[in-house]
């Protein structure tokens, strides 16, 4: 790929949230090890397109810089991925960019994923801790869930499961993968695990875990290899048993 | 707490459709199979079934009003959802739309098939017998309509069941979720086979 000396960006851009998209393509100096956010970044510098017309230069959102933050998520190619961690050199060309579809637009390709901590907030994805006194330190955890539970942690909130869920769109009002799998993740919490039936009921909440389709995409395009599937479905299992509890009475609760 | 009823009216859907409905479809099948051995087994067969107790009370809370519940939700989730396989071409995805696919097909076909079977027997212009069935499937246009619509309903019967397994928190493991692949796979053709079997008897008499 060396000989390539052009880089060709298809970007759809949006001037603001209510304004119409467009296409708009680039053409950059190719440079060794690029990734998509360096393209951007070439744009950014000289924001001209391939007509040689002078534009705004294209907005996005990024943080991190190494696929943990989730900030930088796009539709690369027709795929939904951190640009980030997309290498220019193992992507077909002319390489198209367009904002998530699932969220709503601010400009160009940054997204407005609030739904998802809205989501975050039905399923009371957090441990209540505080107190007005020092309430000592909480039960351990086993080494064995620890491990696994890590993987659940690693969501970073990106909103490439909300993407490429049939399920999640304008129509129908489903809180997504992303937020199930963080509930089963804080009721597995030792301490989290008090509030338990709590995260049960806000997954149950109208949207929530029964919005779940079963296509299966969440855990083929996560990028941080979560096991959401089988998070959805500890959380059906879960919540089917909170449900009878609710209606038959538990021995746990008046 | 705040509401709830999704939560509630989609189990029940899950359930339903698995629980009467795909129990009733499979015994439909066995007992329509009887027309294999001649249509004296099948008459016989198709008596005992139309003659049991409180057929009427049977027919609608068994049959009836799961189906009615069961394809009324179902529209409603086969238009909230937005079909991407173009975009993630995945199995599962597949499975997904073409679950929505063979819901609709099967409804048409259900309410066609009821209305020329039990509607026209209740309003007494039919008699539930062998020749009834063999006078709609000598049709070769009927023939086919009715393999399309037995071969879509077995399939949404068999995918539904990987999904009630899933939905019920059965099957929790990737590797449970593979293996009941199979297994429904396996239904699948079990079920098919019945379903068509019969027809070809029904319409050309081997």
């Amino acid at each position: 790929m060396a000989e390539q000396s052009k880089v060709t960006f298809i970007i759809t851009r949006q001037d603001g949230p209510d304004s119409a998209p467009y296409e708009e393509t680039f053409e950059i100096p190719y440079r060794q090890n690029m990734n998509v956010i360096s393209g951007l970044m070439e744009i950014r510098q000289n924001p001209v397109n391939v007509k040689g017309e002078k534009t705004t230069p294209v907005m996005w959102d990024m943080n991190c810089l190494e696929e943990v933050c989730g900030a930088c998520s796009m539709v690369i190619n027709g795929t939904a991925r951190q640009s980030c961690a997309a290498l220019v050199d193992q992507l077909e060309q002319p390489i198209r960019l367009e904002p998530m579809s699932t969220f709503p637009v601010v400009r160009d390709l940054i997204v407005d994923r609030e739904r998802m901590f809205d989501a975050l907030k039905q399923v009371k994805a957090w441990i209540p801790i505080d107190g007005t006194h020092d309430l000592g330190p909480g039960p351990r955890m086993p080494e064995k869930k620890r491990q696994w539970a890590y993987e659940l942690s690693k969501c970073m909130t990106c909103g490439v499961c909300l993407e490429a869920c049939p399920n999640v769109n304008d129509k129908s009002n489903f809180i997504g993968p992303a937020a199930i799998s963080q509930a089963r993740l804080f009721n597995a919490h030792p301490t989290g695990e008090m509030n338990a039936s709590d995260r049960l009921n806000g997954l149950m909440e109208d949207g929530g875990i029964d919005g779940c389709g079963n296509s299966q995409n969440c855990v083929q395009v996560c990028p941080k290899g979560i096991p959401l599937t089988t998070s959805i479905a500890a959380m059906n299992r879960a919540t089917n048993i909170q449900a009878f509890k609710n209606f038959f009475g538990s021995d746990s609760t008046l | 707490m705040a509401e709830q009823r999704e939560f509630f009216y989609r189990r029940l859907h899950s359930f339903l459709g698995v629980v009467p409905i795909g129990i009733f479809l499979v015994q439909h099948l066995i007992v329509n199979h009887f027309a294999v051995y001649g249509e004296e087994s099948f008459n016989q067969a198709a008596g005992f079934m139309g003659g049991l107790p409180f057929v009427l009370l049977l027919e609608i809370f068994v049959i009836y009003l799961p189906i009615l519940f069961h394809a009324i939700l179902g529209v409603y989730i086969v238009f909230t959802a937005r079909n991407n396989v173009s975009r993630y071409g995945f199995f599962r995805n597949w499975m997904f739309k073409i679950q929505r696919i063979t819901g609709i097909i099967t409804l048409i076909f259900i309410v066609w098939h009821v209305f020329e079977t039990r509607v026209q027997i209740g309003l007494g212009n039919a008699e539930a017998n062998y020749s009834l069935m063999e006078g709609i499937l000598t049709n070769p246009f009927m023939f086919w309509f009715y393999v399309i619509g037995v071969i879509s309903t077995v399939f949404h019967f068999a995918n539904g069941l990987w999904s009630f397994l899933v939905t019920w928190g059965i099957t929790q493991s990737p590797k449970s979720q593979r293996i009941s692949s199979y297994a429904c796979i396996g239904v699948f053709f079990a079920v098919s086979y019945l379903g068509i079997r019969t027809l070809i008897k029904f319409a050309y008499g081997v």
